[in-house]
């Protein structure tokens, strides 16, 4: 239903671009906001206001209606049931087992999946021969799709069958059934996600290294710096609006984890791998608990909220200063 | 223009009008002249070889005999089909014609008036059709859908894996498969292949015990009363602990898809286990997951869930399912008819021919050449009593609640009396 809405506003932006030309002549730099100014403004701003009304804000607030109702998903909601859903949440075992895999996901991602990352980047960085080579095969998997990934590692990973079972026989270890193990499929699920998404990360950092001037090492070489001391006083500090960065993609990521496991486990087995998006789908799709559905999804999305607005806050506010968070100051 | 209208009436207007205006989009303006053009829009899941394209021909055959009448075919995978139609019946618009399988579900789209009461249209014919498939398409006396396939849950078993492991004959009690898995266990043999990950292939083990234990009023009762805390329901999860703590699936399965290449069909259809408890297709997509592409061809056989000593249920009591289609709420005139052809004598014949279905209407069960089939419509025809697949027959979350706690069952984090707790818990808030 907010597809043709969205082509209707297309529609509606064409010709108001011709009427802004005209309103832009009137606008002078600097001062206060003029009416003509105001119309451009006002014309700019709209289609993209109303596609994001339509697209975030909207769907953001029926969920937040519908998480209030005992609600199968047919109709209307009727059977208002005020905040029996989010009480009900708070006790399920499953959902604050999802609050809980979600923290030791975030925990592994920021302890081992970024370190890997940051110390592959700084290795791909130093004259190595077939240092193209490696940067592309590292960086490879995050170019498939998250199912693509999914597949192919329950494949791998397959316990009777599979190439990691047969290679870790040979080791004279069992890999085979990691997934069937309620005890180690979650740390499977992150080696999983870590493979498909490190190569980003380190991507990442090593576009930032490149971009620190060799000036810097070089004095502090000549300062008698160790390489440590080169990496620990220098790198580190001029990487850290990427590090700062990259922490916030992870965790928001980590957050709304769900595709990969989807395919992976299904969120099993006896929900040992569920997130809150796969816990929210089961409800949802599988048990037509659309309301119970909707106040895990509001939960999700507060938890983003808050931790995004706080960590923008407090820790990216330096990187980001001028854009958002000091906008009142700035006046 | 009344200067005293509110703002509220004003809101409540526009509401309205946008409300009408949404729900003229969605119908396709069928329900006008029943000789008009009308356009038949029809969802099925038969989306590979051979019923796709046994499907699509009746569809052209019907075209050609009704001008004015279009069939437009959306063949999906299970789980796609399960998806879209979740979005489609949410926004109210469901196909004309599309895959059902009875049951909660089916009630649940009867109650938000959905779907299309078929009992005075089909009453002329639905006599023709075997009364055990048109029953969990039958809502408080009245006829939703028609069932195209019917068939039972039952142990697919490997003669050779049994014959070596000394088991001479199927088992016919619990003690006796009991002991059976014991011997195949004992001969280094894996007994039973089961799908863990995707749950529904286990809550077959405790369904079927709970009717042998409890008999199919057992069942019946907990339907109405959503109360599953009985001493026979316990005993079922009891009887099949005894089972679990025999060890006898396949390494990993709590992990295990049904049709991966290293899913429970496929370890079956490998040889790599010797039983498993599926329903009629099970051969074919043993066949089609192995290796081979073969399956275990004569080597494979059928035997019924065995009875449970002092258990109210009969041996003879089926456990399954099948498949049919429901009518959306907007459909075209021609589309009851066009389901009625697709149900003849002679079309239930073809798609019977094609191995996958077991046809309904009483005169094409002839049409079945497939020998395991055969066996399968042999022992539904003498069936004492009949019960849905209880993830079917259930309201959803109830029936999830049954596969997620007999899930739990078979990983050992809970007890036969946890369960029925929890599934009660459910139930009861439904």
């Amino acid at each position: 239903m907010t597809r043709p809405s969205a082509v209707a506003d297309a529609s509606r932006a064409a010709p108001a671009t011709h009427r802004s030309a005209a309103g832009r002549g009137a606008a002078r730099r600097g001062g206060p906001p003029r009416p003509g100014r105001r119309g451009a403004l006002a014309v700019f701003l709209t289609p993209a206001l109303l596609l994001f009304l339509s697209l975030v804000i909207a769907p953001i607030a029926v969920a937040g209606y519908a998480s209030l109702y005992k609600w199968n998903g047919f109709g209307l909601p009727e059977n208002f049931v005020g905040l029996d859903n989010y009480t009900r949440a708070l006790a399920d075992p499953t959902f604050r087992g999802d609050l809980w895999r979600g923290f030791v996901l975030i925990v592994l991602s920021l302890t081992v999946q970024l370190p890997a990352a940051l110390g592959l980047a700084m290795l791909l960085n130093q004259p190595l021969r077939g240092r193209g080579v490696y940067r592309l095969v590292f960086f490879a998997p995050y170019v498939l799709s998250e199912v693509t990934t999914a597949v192919l590692f329950t494949l791998v990973l397959s316990p009777n069958r599979g190439l990691g079972g047969a290679i870790s026989r040979w080791l004279g270890a069992d890999a085979g059934a990691v997934f069937a193990d309620p005890d180690t499929v979650l740390f499977a699920v992150f080696l999983v996600v870590s493979w498909k998404y490190f190569g980003l990360y380190m991507m990442l950092f090593l576009a930032a290294r490149q971009g620190i001037p060799k000036e810097l090492s070089e004095a502090a070489a000549t300062d008698g710096a160790t390489a440590w001391q080169a990496f620990r006083h220098v790198t580190l500090p001029l990487l850290g609006p990427t590090i700062r960065i990259s922490v916030f993609l992870s965790v928001i990521g980590t957050i709304q984890l769900f595709d990969m496991v989807w395919v992976l486990t299904g969120g099993g087995p006896i929900h040992a791998s569920e997130t809150m998006a796969v816990t929210m789908y089961q409800y949802g799709f599988r048990r037509f608990e659309v309301g119970y559905a909707s106040a895990i999804s509001i939960v999700m999305f507060l938890l983003s909220l808050v931790f995004a607005l706080t960590y923008q806050r407090v820790v990216l506010r330096r990187d980001t200063e001028g854009a958002l968070t000091t906008q009142g100051a700035q006046r | 223009m009344n200067a005293h209208l509110s703002r509220r009436t004003l809101l409540g207007l526009l509401g309205a009008g946008a409300g009408a205006h949404l729900l003229s989009g969605c119908g396709d303006g069928g329900s006008g002249d029943p000789d008009g053009p009308q356009a038949i829009n029809w969802w099925h899941i038969q989306n590979t070889e051979p019923m796709l394209p046994v499907w699509a021909a009746m569809a052209q055959e019907y075209q050609g005999a009704h001008s004015g009448v279009t069939v437009e075919i959306q063949p999906l995978e299970n789980e796609a089909f399960k998806a879209k139609l979740t979005t489609a019946t949410q926004a109210g618009s469901p196909p004309d014609l599309f895959q059902s399988w009875g049951g909660g579900t089916l009630k649940q789209q009867v109650d938000a008036g959905l779907v299309k009461d078929l009992t005075d249209d089909v009453k002329p014919w639905i006599g023709s059709l075997l009364p055990a498939a048109v029953q969990p398409f039958t809502i408080d006396g009245k006829v939703y859908g028609v069932p195209f396939d019917v068939g039972m849950v039952g142990f697919w078993y490997n003669k050779a894996l049994f014959d070596a492991a000394g088991v001479t004959a199927p088992p016919t009690t619990w003690a006796g498969l009991l002991d059976a898995v014991r011997r195949l266990r004992a001969a280094g043999t894996v007994p039973i292949a089961l799908a863990g990950k995707e749950k529904w292939p286990g809550h077959y083990y405790w369904a079927y015990l709970a009717m042998r234990v409890g008999g199919l009023g057992a069942l019946q009762q907990a339907a109405k009363d959503g109360n599953f805390d009985t001493p026979d329901f316990v005993a079922a999860g009891e009887r099949l602990r005894e089972l679990i703590d025999l060890q006898p699936f396949q390494k990993g399965f709590l992990g295990a898809d049904y049709s991966s290449p290293d899913g429970q069909a496929a370890t079956m259809g490998n040889g790599g286990a010797a039983m498993e408890l599926m329903g009629q297709w099970a051969p074919s997509v043993q066949a089609s997951s192995s290796t081979g592409k073969k399956g275990l061809g004569d080597k494979l056989g059928f035997f019924v869930f065995p009875a449970v000593d002092g258990g109210k249920g009969s041996a003879s009591d089926a456990f399954g399912g099948g498949n049919g289609f429901a009518v959306g709420k907007d459909a075209p005139a021609a589309t009851v008819d066009f389901l009625r052809s697709l149900l003849s004598v002679d079309n239930q014949r073809r798609a019977a021919k094609t191995g996958l279905v077991l046809p309904t209407v009483r005169e094409a069960v002839d049409g079945i050449a497939d020998p395991n089939n055969k066996i399968v419509a042999q022992t539904l025809a003498g069936a004492t009593g009949f019960q849905l697949y209880l993830d079917q027959a259930y309201p959803p979350a109830v029936g999830q609640q049954v596969n997620d706690s007999v899930a739990e069952l078979f990983a050992g984090n809970k007890t036969p009396a946890q369960i029925v707790k929890d599934i009660t818990t459910v139930a009861k808030s439904q």
